[in-house]
């Protein structure tokens, strides 16, 4: 159903949305949440925009390539926190051997969590935005 | 820096990366997700063989991810078995790799190209995953992972047959995991922890009780959908003979061969192989479905007319052999089991590839179909003969040593009927092998002029020519493979 | 069988009742899609039963608050295990939703009777 009511307040609703999401994904040490309850929040917000707004035109707004980037860059970024704690020194992910100036150990065990879960974000952002867009798109 | 040390996670790590890399190359130029897959498989290769060689020189390999000790962090165990199948796992998936280029220029629409590399990258590296962990709910992830993709490369076909055998896989496997999952929980639930070895230990005083028979009836029925035993075959039939060729080689050299590992650890590191013969005979109800795989499998597969469901059924029964060795429990009796899981992925890869080239060439699929093949592609018809020789268990052909441990093992632990059963097991393969063999060399050529020879590219030949010459060789030399498997079999039975 | 037997482990109850009414709805039912819905039910109720491990009574939620003393905590670690679940079970949900759509496009009917016959 898309009336103009529905359109104007999903319109209104993503940014809320979405900035929902980046605070659970901001907060992932202290709150319930992390990187993947995040990131499903936030490309909730785009499937509301295609449900409402219509396929073609919230596909403007996330577009394929960014898409797959988006994808792929939060995959690797994973795998490559992982393999830099090795390169430290560490076994893989140990998070405390990573040598940063002014934090201690368990410092920057904490941060690197954080920065993962945001890597995890942006990847599961686009990942679930791609089923759902492949699962609703026109056919002949 | 990087020592031997990291090589554990390393040989996981390089196929999933190439994964990950992999959509992004593609948009990219496409035409460099193949080198991409192929040196990333040869590098895990590589490591593959690098960790042989230290888990023989200095025993298992015990890796802490994370830092964390076990049974707080996730381990991961390399012992013998595991460096086994991580050597099979990476050599199988390189020739398949190599085999892929031209047969997926061909069959496959070129938009799906880079699909089809990231969901192999996948498989290879979830299997990978499956055989070096040491810890049971990182066991049940890397299953999920390897599953999800092998679903949709069974789909990748395009053919609306093959959507319709991916969904039933899906089911079938999916029901699967949550049995799985279902039994983890529950061993998770008595014992509040997942690590195999730290489980082994405190399961002890639990035994006897209804909460761990419940567990392992859970877990092996789950992996046993995921290792297609009778009677939870009927996915494979349709799922191997529809895929692409190279997909078929993976399933059914692989992916079967890694629920049968699952079995294995859940039986033999989990649980004490004391527990599993005496407390819950649940050993003595593998060996007897397994015999009836055998047998239903060599049957059915003698009524087969299209040559791809033929090697199916043929998948079938051979699995039964591999779990009647693990669950007769005895030292050769395993020895052979585990042998048979290489002599298999080699003879049945060396088979489905064969079979691919030469639905790449003729199109041709039906058996009776194939009159004249070997006069008109001689290398693959000689490839094929060989791995079938190998399959039918004729020295001195890799398949004989391991049926040969397989027959003491029987006897060994009192199965007479095992013994029967192995060999009349082999008589029907030779039957169904020896049906195709006649049809290619002697058949009667329909089209009088096909003369000379008009075979594949060398980049699908080499793989081929690759596994068959491993059949012949790994039977002369079968101590190579015997000097991994004999200690993985003492390390599991706690010899 | 007492009413405390099922009163204490409701949870558990509920567990298997969801079980089997996914696992009856994947095999019984001959829509594609209420097949689906049935592996849905059966992975949630796994899922269900894992989470419910962790939960003690009289637990304080497992975050560390300097200052504030508490004896014992809830255990984190099934609902991380859960949460893997649970993207599991997306993933595979996904994927099937997807070949639904390209079974129907090839075959023009989603009955699982009429499936099987070709």
């Amino acid at each position: 159903m898309t009336t103009v009511i529905i359109q104007t307040i999903s319109r209104i609703m993503v940014p809320f949305i979405q900035l929902f999401g980046l605070y659970i994904i901001m907060h992932d040490l202290v709150s319930p949440g992390g990187g993947f309850q995040g990131g499903v929040i936030i490309s909730a917000s785009m499937i509301l925009l295609a449900l409402t707004v219509g396929m073609s035109a919230a596909g403007k707004r996330a577009p394929h390539a960014s898409r797959l980037m988006l994808i792929s860059s939060g995959a690797v970024l994973f795998a490559m926190a992982g393999v830099i704690c090795i390169l430290a020194g560490g076994n893989f992910l140990e998070y405390s051997a990573v040598p940063i100036p002014m934090m201690s150990a368990s410092e920057i065990a904490g941060q690197l969590v954080l920065a993962v879960g945001i890597f995890i974000g942006l990847h599961n952002m686009a990942a679930f935005t791609t089923i759902v867009f492949h699962l609703g798109e026109e056919r002949e | 820096m990087m020592t031997v040390g990291h090589f554990p996670i390393l040989v996981v790590m390089v196929p999933l990366m190439a994964a990950y890399l992999m959509p992004v190359l593609g948009l990219w130029r496409r035409r460099l997700c193949y080198p991409l897959a192929t040196v990333s498989i040869f590098i895990s290769f590589c490591i593959s063989l690098v960790l042989v060689r230290s888990v023989m020189a200095s025993g298992t390999i015990s890796y802490h991810l994370g830092g964390w000790m076990p049974p707080w962090g996730i381990e991961l165990v390399v012992d013998y078995l595991s460096a086994f199948m991580c050597i099979t796992i990476t050599f199988i998936s390189l020739l398949t790799v190599v085999y892929s280029e031209n047969y997926i220029n061909k069959e496959l629409p070129t938009g799906k190209t880079t699909l089809y590399y990231t969901l192999l990258m996948l498989v290879i590296g979830g299997m990978l995953g499956v055989v070096v962990t040491g810890d049971l709910f990182n066991l049940f992830v890397f299953t999920e992972v390897f599953s999800i993709a092998a679903y949709a490369l069974v789909a990748i076909a395009g053919k609306r047959e093959a959507f319709i055998a991916s969904f039933r896989y899906l089911l079938m496997g999916a029901i699967g995991t949550s049995l799985v999952l279902l039994g983890i929980s529950y061993l998770y639930a008595i014992t509040g922890t997942l690590n195999m070895v730290d489980l082994s230990v405190r399961l002890q005083p639990w035994y006897g009780s209804s909460i761990v028979s419940a567990a392992l009836a859970f877990l092996i029925v789950g992996f046993s959908i995921k290792t297609a035993l009778f009677p939870l075959h009927t996915w494979l039939p349709d799922a191997h003979s529809i895929a692409l060729s190279p997909i078929s080689v993976m399933l059914s050299a692989l992916v079967i061969k890694v629920g049968a590992y699952a079995i294995i650890r859940t039986l033999f590191t989990v649980f004490q192989p004391g527990f599993i013969t005496e407390v819950v005979p649940v050993a003595p109800v593998l060996t007897w479905l397994a015999a009836a795989a055998i047998l239903i499998g060599s049957l059915f597969a003698i009524s087969q007319t299209d040559l791809k469901r033929m090697l199916a059924y043929s998948s079938v029964a051979h699995i039964g052999y591999v779990v009647l060795g693990i669950a007769l429990a005895t030292e050769m009796g395993m020895t052979g089991g585990i042998l048979h899981i290489f002599n298999h992925a080699m003879a049945k890869g060396c088979l489905f590839l064969c079979a691919g080239a030469i639905i790449y060439k003729t199109g041709l699929r039906n058996i009776s179909d194939l009159t004249g093949l070997g006069v008109r592609m001689p290398i693959t018809a000689a490839a094929f003969a060989l791995s079938a020789l190998s399959m039918m268990g004729i020295p001195p052909t890799a398949g004989f040593f391991s049926k040969w441990f397989l027959c003491m093992g029987a006897i060994e632990a009192g199965g007479w009927i095992f013994a029967i059963v192995i060999l009349l097991g082999s008589l029907l393969t030779a039957v169904y092998y020896f049906r195709v063999l006649y049809v290619i060399y002697f058949g009667e050529h329909k089209h009088v002029e096909q003369v000379g020879t008009d075979e594949v590219p060398p980049g699908m030949l080499v793989p081929i020519a690759i596994l068959a010459l491993g059949c012949i060789l790994f039977g002369i030399f079968v101590g190579i493979p015997l000097s991994v498997v004999e200690p993985a079999v003492r390390v599991l039975l706690g010899i | 069988m007492n009413i405390d037997f099922i009163l204490v482990n409701f949870n558990y109850w509920i567990c298997v009742i969801l079980l089997l009414i996914g696992l009856f709805t994947t095999i019984a039912k001959e829509n594609l899609i209420k097949k689906i819905m049935g592996l849905n039910i059966l992975s949630t109720s796994v899922l269900l039963f894992l989470v419910s491990l962790g939960d003690i009574e009289g637990g304080a939620a497992p975050i560390i608050v300097p200052g504030v003393e508490v004896d014992i905590y809830v255990n984190p670690l099934p609902a991380t295990l859960v949460l893997t679940g649970i993207v599991v079970s997306v993933a595979l949900t996904g994927f099937a939703l997807a070949l639904i759509i390209k079974i129907y496009e090839g075959y023009g009917t989603l009955d699982a009777e009429k499936l099987i016959k070709g």
